[in-house]
This record gives structure tokens, C-alpha cells and sequence, in this order.
């Protein structure tokens, strides 16, 4: 050792002499949390302290989350639907987590819908937020939430949002939900850095699906784990097994309670997209059927069934009487979806201020006098009420 | 009281943060330090460690916090350093601050101010020069504002900060301390989207905004003619209205701005003066501007930025028809 | 944290007896050169000037470590590394009265400095990315300081040396500020070279004023970096002037710094001690080291004041191959309307 001995300051680490002792992702060990195991089994002692109303809630979001993709995927492939984007797969990473999130929080979201309806967004609206019609997003918006479509591009929005906690002294945090692909974006690097360094009350919950479209999370980053990058930030993390509701649920929970504390936590889930990136894309091309088939063995909804049953909650569980009512609250909202009017053309004009500046109210007017002038110009205009 | 127009950003932030609790002012080096141009000296021993903030260098989260602040319901201003470092935070004022609300259909909005200094000619480093003004004002959903004179940088800031929606307050850095006027020490507002018109004049009409303002008004008092001077004050949205009637009082216009020539505001105002005054004019509309390249390296600034002799040199050209 | 001087003596160090001396020479012209730019610009011959004093030993240090072909990425802050690397003075100071910074047309591997933080990083990880398809040995140092670690350039192009196994080492120079944000208050991370973690390379803290430590630090980074693992070095050292002759330090920064006293001390006194009492150095190559590099200086300022004249056609000439017919016309109206018009009435 120097006679010039480091402070307690963060940035003077001990002296080494001799070879350069390089920090290595080798010298890390990152555990995965898991409460029910893949084959069913669990320790009833490390089972998550919620009652049984609480377990079955759990498992008819899960259901809804699944019923909801399939139907949506459904609707798209009969032209119904512009696009969609399954969440087949993630059931238990999904529903896991935004159970734990209370109605102050904010969310976030890239891939999850169903937290949405946990919060009170009818499904009519997801629907039409899926055809292109903003009404969804205002109503995503009355419950404190937003999809995000530019990769990464909201995380610092949810490190305002959270500044904004912090500084109104609210009981709520903000939440982001993230997959793989989004932690390589400089968006996703400034934001969670800006939380760590602010001390915000911002959850960064990151999806790791194992494909960023096309791209494989291996080939995303040579991190052996998305977790450690909290380190980067000086950020707790914790990855979860994002297979099991339970652990998803605890580690979450927890994770939400340090938040409240001024302290980020960063949550990496191991999941995975059982479907296409969209309707649009065709996953065959860049990933082989037995890891598909692998993923399917590692079904969340199965693996949870296994721990009711064990429980002895399955008996109260009619799962197709449940899947029935999901479906007709499908049916339902796809009505109300359909009943949708079109639109005025002044829907464009309309909020892109809070008062239309006279140019814009001039370029509304002149098209609005145009089509009046013109109709055949309707022949060429199709509005898309389905997308 | 006189102040300068540096003087006056910091006391339109001082008036509007002790007015509303809602008002964060963060971004690079403007707490301890009180920004780089002082421009929010004294806001931190003032209004506390809270709603004055150091951030880290990253300028896509100072721009996106911003946002996701305003969401909240807070009114933040956050200072960009240099109007040279906006870009990588570009992303976030096309895909979120200037679509929130459209997007939300009015449930969510994001009423916040991004504060920068903007421009050539204070002799800078590389990056620190840029006038991109036509850029931003190209973005929906966005506002964006110029000052020229002390007085109205104190009104428009606070106009800014209360506005509903986000804005982009470009600031003359040229001429932060170059001169002084009266600044009213109460609250008053200078509204957006309304032009001033500097100078009356019957012969020809020029319009500008921002740090080109004292050159153009030093040609206009040289011109041998009576020369109108607009500033436009506000360049997104724009008040065209006092820009047409000028025009069509005149019948002649030149345009002076410090951005490259193309694609940029100068030919927007030109193609509302075609829509709505052609018919008066006599002469085609002159444009003096910064040529189509970067902002030269500061040993030869001098060539790109439109001093008086060039903008009396288009007056001319313009009254010689 | 790695060091040598104290710990070792110098026999027991990477470093040959040459190479010090080298080391040494270099230190004391990027000094040299530091005080000169100084008082140049106080007396107006530059308009701004960001001191890198009490970082020589750093940068040279890791200047050194570099071979022939390697490629360096440098920013406003690192001119002793440029200097070090065989960059010709006149033309670092000749970019500091705003000229383009390639006068002198050297073909040393240096890239123009970045100005924006961090907007160099991604283009080392390219270049990096580009010896990879030539197969060359070659490899790329880049250059950053502690705040360019927030900007999400940095954390975008890290990632992609790390999936590309870029051959680049990240050289961050931690001299504790970012114009006014201190290290801790720019990432609640525990040090810098932790953040290689994220991107699954390894990372180092060095004594950044011990350029016997940076050297072998960043020799060893090279070295792995060669071999496709990309690292990140964390020079541990200070900021000893204001970030730019524009900055008053005084207004934010404590006069007790939490630093231990080999991170603020000078690192040209500690080196020259330590060669000293190594018997590597005497006072008759000291002294030598200093008049050379006055003498230098002398001859760039010279050079610099010498080359010191505005040509108009260069706001338009390389901005394109060819150049479009617009500004074709812009260029021509410029050099008829001087012509006419006296240069001077142009300035401000």
C-alpha cells in the first residue's frame, strides 16, 4: 500500500500493486429467484404471502392475458386488425408484476397489455389503440399509463415521472417496462443512470424475451445477464424466473417496496416471446423449432396450474367457465370497437396544441373545403376503423 | 430596471419559481455553477436544492425527464448547454414532448420549456454556433421561440413557461450581454405566435428574429428608404398576419435569418408572402442567410453570418426593382 | 487500483529505462504546451483554452502504451495524449483559433478531438469494428472523460464492442468533474470501471497519476483488446484548472477536496521524483526536457501565427466531393461580393 491511503470516497478504490487486476462479468454470480420449479415442485415456506382470492386473481389475469393475444392474433388474421403484438408466452413475467403496482403508480409499458385492464382500461380500447385510433391511449392515460413504441424511448419519461413523485412527496412509483433490445439504446442508459444519480423512485422491469425482433439476447449484449448492468448505475437488481407467476409477484413486490424507499431497482425477467415479433414478422426465419418447443414445455400458465393443484385451489378454479367469460368480454368489446364512428377530419387538427395556432386552423379549413369542393376525393381516403 | 437578455432569462425564472411551486429548473452546470452563461445564477441558494438540479451529462434524459415531468403535472425548464447538443435529445421532442398530447387526445400534455443558447458569433469552439431553428419549428406539436431585446425574452420566457405546451426557447447568445433596456420588474407575459414590428416604414418590409435583429435594424436605419423591420419573436407558430399586412403595405420583403438558406423558416416566409400577398409585390422576396454549410470554424465566422453590409446589399437589390 | 510508483521499484515496472525518459520528455512539453496556451489566450490570441493540467501523466502515460498503427480518438481535453502521439502542436493550436486541425497535413492515426461528450465513442467502436474485417493487429484507444459515461453515445457504442468484440480500449480519464458535476453526483455506480459490467468486458482502475501504472494498464488492455476483448480503463486523476478559461471553478468547487493526496498532487513533480530516485533521470535531462520544449512551442506558436489567414473558400470546399450546384452559387456570390467589400467590414 502508498503511504497516500484512498478516502472513503466512492471513486478511490483499494490499491493493488503488481499485475493490473481487471474487474471481470466472470468474477459475478447472478441468481436467478425462482419460487415454483419447473417441474411443479416448491417449498411452501418460500410461498409469497397472498390468500387464496389472491392466487386465483392471479391465474384468471394469466388466462386473460393469453385469451386476449389469441383472440387479437385471431381477429388480425381475418383482416380485422392492422397488427398485434403477442404476448403468448409471458403471461406469468406479465401478470406477476403488475399485480404488485398500485393505482397511483405509473406504468409504462412495451409488451403488456393486460396490466392495463388490471388498472381498469377497458379492452374495447386496447382494441382500438391496436387499430391506430388514439382514444386508446387517452384512456390508457385516464388510468396512469402509456404504450411506448420507440424502443427505449420512454424510459426517461419514467424517470420524470418519477422525479415528479419524488418532488410531490407522493405514496406512488413509476414503472417502466422494458424488454432485451431496449437496454442497448443510449435512451434506456441516460434514463436509469439519471434515476440511480436522483435517487427517483423509478422501477426499470425488463422483459427479457430473448428476441429484439430478429435479434437473439445473446447477440444483444455481451453481458452475460441483463441484471448486472444495473451495477452501472449503482442500481440494486434482481433476475427473476420470469416462468413463475409467484417469484415474478415477490420479487417485484419487493423490488416496488425499495423503489418507494428513493432507491431504483432494475428487474431482469427470463422469458420468452412464444410468438411473432408482430403479425408482420415470421419468426421461422432466425429461430429453430426446438427452442421453441423447449419454451413450450416451460409454459407459466401449466407450471402455475401445478401449484394450484398442489394447493388444493384448483378445484374452485372453473378454468373454461373463465375462459369463456374472457372470451365474451372479448366479443363484447370487440363490438363496441367496431361501433367506433369515423372520424372528422379535424381529428388530425385537433390536439396537436392545446389551441390550434391560426396556420394549422387554416390548413384544416382549406382541406375540410376541399373534400366539400372535391368528394372524389373520398375515394381515395380509407379509414381504417379496423385497422 | 436595465438588464441584459441573459439578465432577463434569469429574472423571468426567478419571478416564475416564486410564483409556482411547479417550476424545476435543471440540466448541465446550472445549480452550483449557475449555468455556464449565468443564466440561472442565484436560482439555487434561492429556491433549494429540489427544484434547482445539477444532472448528469445526458442530455436525452434531461429532454425526456422533462417530459415525463410536465406529464406529472410540474412545469420544468430544462437548460440545454449549447444549442449544439440538442440533437441526441431530438428523438425525444419528436416522439414524446410534441406528441403527448395528441396522442392522449388531450389527457396528457406536456407544458415544459427546454431553455438554450443558440447561434454564432461569440468566437466558440466547434458545435456551439448552430441555428437550427428551421429544424425544430419543422417538428408538430412544438413551439419555438427567439428573443431579440431583453424586454421581450422576460415576457415570453414566463409566456413559455406558462404556455400548455412544450417549448423550444432559443436564446441570442450573441447578444446575451450586448446591450441593456428597460425591464419591467413585474410579472407580464409577451404572448407567443405575435410578431413585433420594430421599426414603421413604408418602403420595403424586413423580417427577422433573434441575434439577427440588431444587424438588420442597423441596415434598415442605413437603407435609403423607409425600411419596416418585423421580428417575428415567436418562429413556431408563426404570426404571418403582421408579416402579409407589412408586405402588402411595402409591396417588397426581405428575409434575414442566420440558419443555412434551404428548406429552412426564410423560404416558409417567403411562400406565405407568395400565398396570400403576391399580388402586391414588386420585387422577388430577398433572402440573406447562412449559406447551406456548417457554421464555419470560429477564424471564419465572419463570412457566414449576415452582417449589415449584406442585408443592405439585398434592401437594395429588392428597392432596385 | 493499480499502481507502481511507491509500490515498486521502477526494474519491477513494464517499463524500459528509454521509454521513461520518452514518457518523461512528453510530460514536461504537454506542460509546456498547457501554460502556453494559457497565457496565449489570456492575452487574446485564442478566444477559449481547456487546461488539462495535472492529467500529463495520464495521458502520456497512456500515449505510450499505444504501438505504431493504433488508432487514437481524442477529445478538447486530451491534447497531451495528441501531442504525445506525434501530433504537430501548430496544428492543435491553429484548431484553437478556429482552423481546421490537420495544417499540417501529419499522417499520424489521430482523429479530429471530439467536441460534443462522448459523440467519439461510437466512431472508435466503428473503426474498431473496421480493423476486425481487415484482420489488421491494430487497435483503438479512445479517449473520454467521467461525465462522457452519462451520454447514452457511450453506453451504445461500449455495447456494441462488446457483441462485436470491437479491438478498442475505453480510456476514461475520471478527473472528478464535469465542469461542475463532481463524479458522484454524475452515477450513483460505485466507480467507472464497473460499468463494463454491462457490457460483459472487463474494466480496471488505474492511479492515473502513475504513468508507469497507465502504461502498464493500458498496454494490458491493448493486448486484450487485440484479441477481441474490448476494456475499459479508469484513470484515476484531477482536474487541476476550470474546465475552459470561460469557467470559474471557485463557484462550485470545495477548496478541501474528498480526495486522497496522490490524486490531486501534480504528476510531473511525482514522476520526476520517482525517476530521480530510480536513477533513471538527472538534473541535466530535466533541464534539457524543459528548454526542448520551450523551444518547441516557440517554433509551433510561430508556425501557428504564420498560418493564421482566413481563406473564404473554406466555409465551402469538402463540406461534399463535389460540390452542389446551389452552394456552387452561394460560394461564387460570397468571393464576388467580397470583391467589393472589405474583408474587415465583415467582422464583428
Amino acid at each position: 500500500m502508498s503511504e497516500n491511503e484512498p478516502t472513503e470516497h466512492p471513486a478511490n478504490a483499494t490499491v493493488s500493486a503488481g499485475e493490473p487486476r481487471f474487474l471481470t462479468q466472470d468474477d459475478l454470480s447472478v441468481d436467478t429467484h425462482q419460487v415454483v420449479a419447473p417441474d411443479g415442485s416448491y417449498d411452501a415456506d418460500e410461498v409469497p404471502d397472498l390468500d387464496d382470492e389472491q392466487f386465483q386473481d392471479l391465474y384468471r389475469w394469466m388466462l386473460t392475458d393469453r385469451v386476449f393475444s389469441k383472440r387479437m392474433v385471431n381477429i388480425q388474421r381475418r383482416g380485422e386488425l392492422g397488427t398485434f403484438g403477442s404476448t403468448r408466452g409471458q403471461e406469468a413475467s406479465i401478470i406477476g408484476s403488475a399485480y404488485t403496482l398500485q393505482p397511483d403508480d405509473w406504468l409504462y409499458v412495451g409488451r403488456a397489455w393486460t396490466p392495463m385492464f388490471m388498472r381498469g382500461v377497458p379492452m374495447k380500447d386496447m382494441i382500438m389503440f391496436w387499430r391506430g385510433i388514439e382514444e386508446g391511449q387517452q384512456s390508457f392515460a385516464e388510468h396512469n399509463c402509456q404504450i411506448a413504441i420507440s424502443i427505449g424511448s420512454h424510459l426517461p419519461l419514467v424517470a420524470g415521472l418519477a422525479w415528479g413523485m419524488d418532488l410531490s412527496g407522493d405514496d406512488a412509483i413509476a414503472t417502466a417496462y422494458l424488454g432485451d433490445g431496449a437496454t442497448s439504446t443510449g435512451a434506456a442508459h441516460e434514463a436509469i443512470n439519471f434515476a440511480g444519480a436522483l435517487e427517483v423512485p423509478a422501477l426499470f422491469y425488463c422483459q427479457n424475451n430473448q428476441y429484439a425482433i430478429s435479434l437473439s439476447a445473446e447477440e444483444q449484449t455481451g453481458a452475460n445477464t441483463l441484471a448486472q448492468k444495473a451495477l452501472a448505475y449503482g442500481m440494486d437488481a434482481i433476475r427473476v424466473d420470469g416462468q413463475d407467476v409467484l417469484a415474478v409477484y415477490e420479487a417485484v413486490n419487493e423490488a416496488r417496496k425499495r423503489v418507494r424507499n428513493g432507491e431504483p431497482v432494475f428487474v431482469e425477467s427470463v422469458t420468452y416471446r412464444m410468438d411473432a415479433h408482430t403479425t408482420s414478422d415470421d419468426p421461422t426465419r432466425y429461430r429453430s423449432d426446438e427452442e421453441v418447443d423447449a419454451w413450450e414445455d416451460a409454459d407459466p400458465l401449466e407450471r402455475y396450474r401445478e401449484f394450484l393443484r398442489a394447493e388444493g385451489l384448483w378445484d374452485d378454479i372453473d378454468h373454461d367457465a373463465i375462459e369463456a367469460e374472457i372470451d365474451a368480454e372479448f366479443d363484447a368489446a370487440l363490438e363496441e370497437a367496431n361501433a367506433f364512428e369515423e372520424r372528422g377530419v379535424e381529428e388530425i387538427f385537433a390536439h396537436v396544441y392545446a389551441e390550434l395556432p391560426p396556420d394549422l386552423q387554416r390548413q384544416s379549413e382549406e382541406f375540410s373545403d376541399l373534400l366539400e369542393r372535391r368528394p372524389e376525393l373520398y375515394d381515395y381516403i380509407e379509414q381504417r376503423p379496423k385497422g | 430596471m436595465q438588464a441584459t437578455i441573459v439578465e432577463a432569462v434569469k429574472d423571468a425564472l426567478h419571478t416564475e419559481m416564486a410564483a409556482d411551486d411547479d417550476v424545476v429548473v435543471f440540466g448541465e452546470d446550472v445549480a452550483e455553477s449557475g449555468g455556464v452563461f449565468r443564466a440561472t445564477d442565484g436560482l439555487l441558494e434561492e429556491f433549494g436544492e429540489d427544484r434547482v438540479v445539477d444532472t448528469p451529462l445526458s442530455e436525452i434524459a434531461i429532454v425526456g425527464a422533462a417530459t415525463g415531468l410536465a406529464m406529472y403535472g410540474y412545469r420544468p425548464v430544462a437548460e440545454i448547454q449549447f444549442s449544439g447538443f440538442l440533437p441526441p435529445a431530438f428523438d425525444q421532442l419528436v416522439t414524446n414532448a410534441s406528441r403527448i398530447r395528441w396522442r392522449t387526445r388531450g389527457a396528457l400534455s406536456a407544458p415544459m420549456v427546454v431553455r438554450m443558447p443558440y447561434g454564432a458569433g461569440v468566437r466558440a469552439l466547434e458545435h456551439h454556433s448552430e441555428s437550427m431553428e428551421g429544424a425544430y419549428a419543422h417538428i408538430p406539436g412544438l413551439k419555438v421561440v427567439a428573443p431579440s431585446t431583453p424586454h421581450d425574452t422576460k415576457g415570453l420566457l414566463l409566456a413559455s413557461i406558462r404556455d400548455p405546451d412544450p417549448v423550444l426557447f432559443m436564446e441570442p447568445k450573441r447578444i446575451y450581454r450586448s446591450f441593456r433596456d428597460d425591464v419591467p420588474e413585474e410579472d407580464y407575459e409577451v404572448p407567443l405566435g405575435e410578431a413585433a414590428v420594430r421599426r414603421e416604414g413604408s418602403d420595403l418590409t424586413v423580417v427577422s428574429w433573434g441575434s439577427m435583429m440588431p444587424p438588420t435594424l442597423d441596415a434598415a436605419d442605413e437603407a435609403d428608404a423607409d425600411v419596416e423591420v418585423i421580428d417575428l419573436r415567436t418562429i413556431s407558430p408563426m404570426d404571418t398576419e403582421t408579416v402579409v399586412e407589412s408586405v402588402k403595405k411595402t409591396g417588397r420583403a426581405v428575409v434575414v435569418h442566420e440558419g443555412p438558406r434551404s428548406h429552412g423558416v426564410g423560404g416558409d416566409i417567403v411562400a406565405h408572402i407568395n400565398d396570400e400577398a403576391l399580388m402586391y409585390l414588386e420585387a422577388p422576396v430577398e433572402r440573406v442567410t447562412g449559406f447551406d454549410t456548417p457554421v464555419p470554424l470560429l477564424s471564419m465566422e465572419d463570412y457566414y453570418f449576415p452582417h449589415p453590409p449584406r442585408i443592405l446589399d439585398a434592401i437594395e437589390d429588392a428597392l432596385s426593382v | 487500483m493499480h499502481r507502481a510508483i511507491g509500490d515498486r521499484t521502477f526494474a519491477d515496472t513494464a517499463m524500459d529505462e528509454a521509454t521513461a525518459r520518452d514518457v518523461f520528455r512528453d510530460m514536461v512539453l504537454a506542460r509546456e504546451f498547457d501554460e502556453r496556451a494559457l497565457s496565449l489566450q489570456r492575452r487574446g490570441w485564442m478566444p477559449g483554452y481547456p487546461p488539462f493540467k495535472g492529467q500529463e501523466g495520464s495521458q502520456v502515460g497512456a500515449a505510450y502504451a499505444m504501438t505504431g498503427d493504433d488508432w487514437l480518438f481524442p477529445t478538447y481535453r486530451s491534447n497531451a495524449m495528441q501531442l504525445a502521439r506525434g501530433v504537430p502542436a501548430s496544428d492543435i493550436l491553429l484548431f484553437r483559433r478556429g482552423f481546421a486541425e490537420y495544417h499540417s497535413d501529419h499522417d499520424v492515426p489521430v482523429f479530429p478531438m471530439a467536441i460534443p461528450i462522448a459523440s467519439q465513442i461510437p466512431h472508435a467502436v466503428g473503426a474498431g469494428m473496421a480493423m476486425n474485417y481487415e484482420g489488421d493487429d491494430d487497435a483503438v484507444v479512445c479517449y473520454f472523460g467521467d461525465g462522457a459515461t452519462s451520454e447514452g453515445d457511450f453506453h451504445e457504442a461500449a455495447n456494441f464492442a462488446g457483441v462485436f468484440d470491437a479491438p478498442v480500449v475505453f480510456f476514461c480519464e475520471n478527473n472528478n468533474w464535469a465542469i461542475s458535476l463532481p463524479r458522484e453526483q454524475q452515477t450513483a455506480s460505485d466507480s467507472i470501471a464497473v460499468k463494463a459490467e454491462a457490457y460483459g468486458f472487463e474494466g480496471v482502475q488505474v492511479d492515473g497519476n502513475d504513468p508507469v501504472a497507465v502504461y502498464e494498464t493500458v498496454g494490458d488492455a491493448l493486448e486484450d483488446a487485440r484479441g477481441g476483448d474490448p476494456v475499459l480503463v479508469e484513470s484515476l486523476t484531477y482536474r487541476q484548472g476550470a474546465h475552459t478559461t470561460s469557467d470559474d471553478p471557485e463557484r462550485y468547487r470545495p477548496e478541501d477536496e474528498d480526495l486522497p493526496e496522490w490524486r490531486t498532487a501534480d504528476p510531473l513533480d511525482r514522476f520526476e521524483s520517482y525517476l530521480r530516485e530510480q536513477d533513471v533521470v538527472d538534473d541535466e535531462f530535466v533541464e534539457d526536457c524543459w528548454a526542448d520544449a520551450e523551444a518547441e512551442l516557440e517554433a509551433a506558436i510561430d508556425e501557428a501565427e504564420a498560418n493564421s489567414v482566413p481563406d473564404p473558400e473554406d466555409v465551402f470546399d469538402h463540406l461534399y466531393e463535389d460540390l452542389p450546384p446551389r452552394l456552387q452559387d452561394q460560394k461564387a456570390w460570397l468571393m464576388e461580393y467580397l470583391e467589393d467589400h472589405d474583408p474587415q467590414e465583415m467582422e464583428f
